[in-house]
C-alpha cells in the first residue's frame, strides 16, 4: 500500500482547491482512487452528474488499452467545493474524450483536473469544458498532457471557454503541456466572457423574456462539451442537468 | 396607431434624436430615409427599446398604450416587431428553437394558448416558402454563416411567423440582390399591407419603395424629420439628394 500523500497549495494541481473545505474531509478520501482499465479495442462511455451538497473528490485512474476509446462525460454543479481529477493512460492508437461542464453560483469551487499520458504512437484525445458561474463561485479546468518519447502522431486537443454571468464570479483555465516526441499535434485554446448583450436584446425584441434568453444561451454555450456524445437522449439528459441549477438560482 | 411625439433620445451621453415627431395610422406604410448618422437606426432601437438608448424627453404611445414603459420582450407582445440593420447571429440557437420560443412567449403574454411543434412547423414553412427561404436554413443556428441577403430574408420569415400588427424595418433592403429585393418587398406586403397593420420603412433607396409603396415618406436628418411628403419625395431625394431636397 502506498502511504496516503495530502496535497499542499504548493501542488500545480491542487493551486485552485479550496482547502477549507478539503479540511473536513477525511484523510483516506485522498487515496481513494477508481481505477478503470479499458482492453484493447474496446468502448467505454461514462456520464457523470455531481451534485452533492458537500466538499466532495472523486478520483479516475483510466487505462486505454491498444486501438480503445473511452468517453467521459461530466456535469460538475456540486453546492460546495467538487473535484473532479481524471489521469488516463494512452496506449497506441487509443482515444481519450472527455467533455465537462461546471456550473454554479454561491462560493464554491468547481473544478476538472485531467493529466492525460500518451504514452504510445498515435493516440489521440479530446477535452472540451465549460463553465458558467455566477455569485462568487468558481470554475477550474487544469489540463496537463504528457507525450512520452515515443509516442509520435499524437493528437491532442484540449478546448475552454469560460461564461461569466455576474461579476464577483470567476475561471480559470491552467493548460500543461509536456512533449517528448516530435510529430505532434497538440491545440489548445482558452476564452473568458460575458453574456452577449446584443444577442440578448435581439431574443428580446422577438418577445423572449431575459431569463428565458438566457436560459438559451446558457445552453448553447455548454452544449459544446457534450457535442462529442453520440446518444441523443444522453446529451439531453446532461444539459437538462447543467442548466436545472440554472433555473433554480437565477 | 404609433404617435412618435418630441422624441429625445442620447446615446453614450450624446443627444441622438432631437425632438421627432411622427405618426403612423393603420393600414400606412412610412417611408425614412436621411443621410447616414441621421439617427434612423437609433429610432429604431429606441422603439424597440434596447438599453442603451435612453430617452430624455418626449412619448410614444402605441394603440393608446404608453410604449416606452415596457420591456422589450413586452414590446414584441404587444405586436411591435424590429427587423434589423444588422441582423445578430446567435450560436448554439436553431432558427426553428429561437422562433418557436418568441413565439409561444408572445402568445403566452397575450394569454394565448401555445403552439405545438407539429402547428409551428407547419406554420415556419409556410413562411419559409413565401420569402423563398430554404427551409434547411431554418435548421441552422440564428444568422450563424448566413450571408447579408439570407440574413434579411431570414428577418422577414421571422416577421411572417410572429405576424406583428406594427413592423419598424431598418435597412432590410441593403444586402439583398435584384430577385431577393423582389421576393422581401413582396414578402412585406403580403405579411403587413393589411387594414389594421402598420409599416415604418427605413430606406436609403427607392427600389423597394417600388415594391412596397409608401403612403408618406419623412426625411430624418440631424435626429428629426425635417420634411415629408407622399411617394413622389423618394424619387426626388433620389434624382437630387438629401442637400438639395432638405437642407
Ligand atoms: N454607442 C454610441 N455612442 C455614441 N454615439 C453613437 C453610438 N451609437 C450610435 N452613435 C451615433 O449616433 C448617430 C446616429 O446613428 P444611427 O445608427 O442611428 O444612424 P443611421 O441614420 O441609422 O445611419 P446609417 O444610414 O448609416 O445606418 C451616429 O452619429 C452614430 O455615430
Ligand atoms: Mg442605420
Amino acid at each position: 500500500m502506498n502511504a496516503i500523500t495530502l496535497p499542499t497549495k504548493r501542488d500545480e494541481e491542487w493551486r485552485y482547491a479550496d482547502f477549507a473545505a478539503l479540511e473536513t474531509l477525511a484523510p483516506e478520501a485522498f487515496g481513494e482512487w477508481k481505477a478503470i482499465e479499458l482492453a484493447a479495442g474496446e468502448t467505454r462511455r461514462k456520464c457523470l452528474v455531481l451534485d452533492g451538497s458537500g466538499p466532495e473528490l472523486h478520483r479516475v485512474r483510466l487505462t486505454v488499452g491498444e486501438g480503445a476509446r473511452a468517453e467521459l462525460f461530466a456535469v460538475n454543479a456540486g453546492a460546495d467545493y467538487t473535484r473532479l481529477e481524471v489521469v488516463v493512460r494512452l496506449a497506441e492508437n487509443a482515444h481519450f474524450e472527455f467533455g465537462g461542464v461546471t456550473i454554479g453560483g454561491g462560493e464554491a469551487t468547481r473544478e476538472f483536473v485531467t493529466r492525460v499520458e500518451h504514452a504510445e504512437p498515435e493516440a489521440t484525445s479530446h477535452q472540451v469544458v465549460r463553465s458558467v458561474h455566477w455569485g462568487q463561485a468558481t470554475g477550474n479546468f487544469l489540463g496537463r498532457i504528457e507525450v512520452a518519447r515515443d509516442a509520435q502522431k499524437t493528437d491532442a486537443a484540449q478546448d475552454f471557454k469560460g461564461l461569466i454571468l455576474e461579476r464577483g464570479a470567476s475561471t480559470n483555465a491552467k493548460p500543461e503541456l509536456e512533449i517528448y516526441a516530435d510529430d505532434v499535434k497538440c491545440a489548445h485554446g482558452a476564452a473568458i466572457g460575458q453574456m452577449d448583450e446584443t444577442a440578448r436584446f435581439y431574443m428580446a425584441a422577438r418577445g423572449i423574456p431575459p431569463e428565458v434568453a438566457r436560459k438559451l444561451l446558457v445552453r448553447a454555450f455548454v452544449a459544446d462539451a457534450f457535442t462529442a456524445l453520440a446518444d441523443e437522449g444522453e446529451q439531453e439528459r446532461m444539459l437538462d442537468a447543467a442548466l436545472k441549477v440554472l433555473g433554480e438560482a437565477l | 396607431m404609433l404617435e412618435i411625439d418630441n422624441l429625445h433620445a442620447t446615446v453614450g451621453g450624446t443627444e441622438i434624436l432631437r425632438g421627432l415627431s411622427l405618426e403612423v395610422n393603420a393600414g400606412e406604410v412610412h417611408a425614412i430615409m436621411g443621410p447616414n448618422g441621421a439617427g434612423k437606426s437609433t429610432l429604431a432601437y429606441v422603439l424597440g427599446g434596447r438599453p442603451g438608448y435612453e430617452v430624455t424627453a418626449g412619448s410614444v404611445s402605441f394603440n393608446g398604450q404608453d410604449l416606452l414603459a415596457l420591456a422589450p420582450q413586452e414590446r414584441a407582445a404587444a405586436g411591435l416587431f424590429l427587423g434589423f440593420q444588422y441582423p445578430v447571429e446567435i450560436p448554439g440557437v436553431s432558427n426553428v428553437q429561437f422562433l418557436r420560443e418568441a413565439l409561444n412567449a408572445q402568445r403566452k403574454a397575450r394569454g394565448e394558448e401555445p403552439l405545438s411543434g407539429g402547428e409551428f412547423l407547419k406554420l415556419a414553412r409556410e413562411k419559409a416558402g413565401l420569402l423563398k427561404l430554404d427551409m434547411e436554413m431554418m435548421k441552422r443556428a440564428v444568422n450563424v454563416g448566413f450571408s447579408g441577403g439570407e440574413k434579411k430574408r431570414a428577418e422577414m420569415v421571422q416577421m411572417g411567423i410572429l405576424d406583428p400588427a406594427f413592423a419598424v424595418l431598418d435597412e432590410t433592403d441593403s444586402g439583398l440582390d435584384i430577385d431577393a429585393l423582389r421576393v422581401v418587398g413582396e414578402g412585406i406586403n403580403a405579411i403587413m399591407r393589411k387594414p389594421d397593420k402598420g409599416v415604418l420603412l427605413i430606406t436609403h433607396y427607392q427600389r423597394l419603395l417600388d415594391y412596397v409603396r409608401p403612403d408618406f415618406v419623412h426625411v430624418l436628418a440631424r435626429g428629426r424629420i425635417v420634411k415629408s411628403g407622399g411617394a413622389e419625395l423618394a424619387h426626388q431625394l433620389e434624382s437630387e439628394g438629401y442637400e438639395a431636397v432638405a437642407a
